[in-house]
């Protein structure tokens, strides 16, 4: 990670891998969101309405992983100053924002027909949508000091301070009574099928890489902006 | 109750969201990039 700080090593790296990802990302999307709708079965209680399972459930993850890469960049920020921590906290702040709205928009396409609402306050929606206001929170914050030639430490801070909601996202489901299912996928054991849980491993990896492509994308362009400003600054002097 | 129309909301969401939000990074970099390269030939 310390290698990567400096941003000429990072570009060298960026470049090969943002195309690579973004087509991956692209292909394995295609395959797993094909074999989610078209050859998975349906679900024995829910029937079809699963099938929004393969586009929500890696919403989620995505979310919530943009946030505790903020806070890992927030945290290198300000332990060590690296140069490319807060322009990587930046970069991924708006994907992780778009991710968590996917996620709350097909929960509630996926709540309507199987519990008969669109919106329930429960513990997992409301601290997902708590999440969603976060992102919004440190997009206006990390602009606002940029605008004023800071160094983004404050926004740092509460994207540090913003991961408490990550445990709160995850535990909900066993915190509080819930519409929310509970934990189907845990590090040894699944309690979905195998039928199921394949083409949803193939959809979380493809949208897992092309949010990394858009991260990295989101990385050089602030970079080059960066340079940009740099030199119009010396042309000008 | 028809599910599908659910289904393809939510699919239309995510791939809308997703692929709209990449073809727009793309965009974005790729102008930042050019104007970089540009202000070289200025020098």
């Amino acid at each position: 990670m310390h290698i990567l700080a400096n941003p000429t090593r990072f570009l060298r790296l960026a470049r090969p891998l943002t195309a690579w990802l973004g087509w991956g990302g692209a292909l394995l999307i295609a395959v797993g969101l094909s074999w989610g709708l078209f050859a998975a079965p349906p679900d024995y209680l829910q029937g079809d309405t699963v099938r929004i399972m393969y586009v929500h459930v890696p919403a989620a993850w995505l979310g919530m992983a943009g946030w505790a890469g903020i806070a890992a960049a927030s945290l290198m920020q300000i332990v060590w100053r690296h140069p490319l921590a807060a322009v990587a906290a930046r970069a991924l702040a708006l994907p992780g924002a778009v991710f968590t709205f996917i996620c709350l928009a097909t929960g509630s396409l996926w709540g309507r027909p199987a519990w008969g609402t669109w919106w329930e306050w429960d513990g997992r929606m409301t601290s997902m949508l708590v999440l969603l206001f976060l992102y919004i929170g440190f997009i206006a914050l990390a602009d606002a000091e940029r605008e004023r030639g800071g160094e983004g430490r404050l926004a740092a801070i509460f994207g540090l301070v913003g991961a408490i909601n990550l445990p709160i996202i995850h535990y909900s489901v066993l915190w509080w009574r819930t519409l929310h299912q509970g934990q189907s996928i845990g590090l040894t054991r699944s309690s979905i099928d195998s039928s199921m849980l394949w083409p949803l491993f193939i959809s979380a990896a493809g949208f897992s890489l092309l949010f990394g492509a858009i991260v990295l994308m989101r990385m050089r362009a602030a970079l080059a902006q960066q340079k940009v400003e740099a030199r119009l600054r010396r042309m000008a002097a | 109750m028809s599910h599908w129309p659910f289904i393809a909301g939510a699919y239309a969401v995510a791939l809308i969201g997703t692929f709209g939000l990449a073809g727009w990074s793309l965009a974005a970099m790729r102008r930042t990039e050019r104007a970089v390269e540009s202000l070289k030939g200025e020098r």
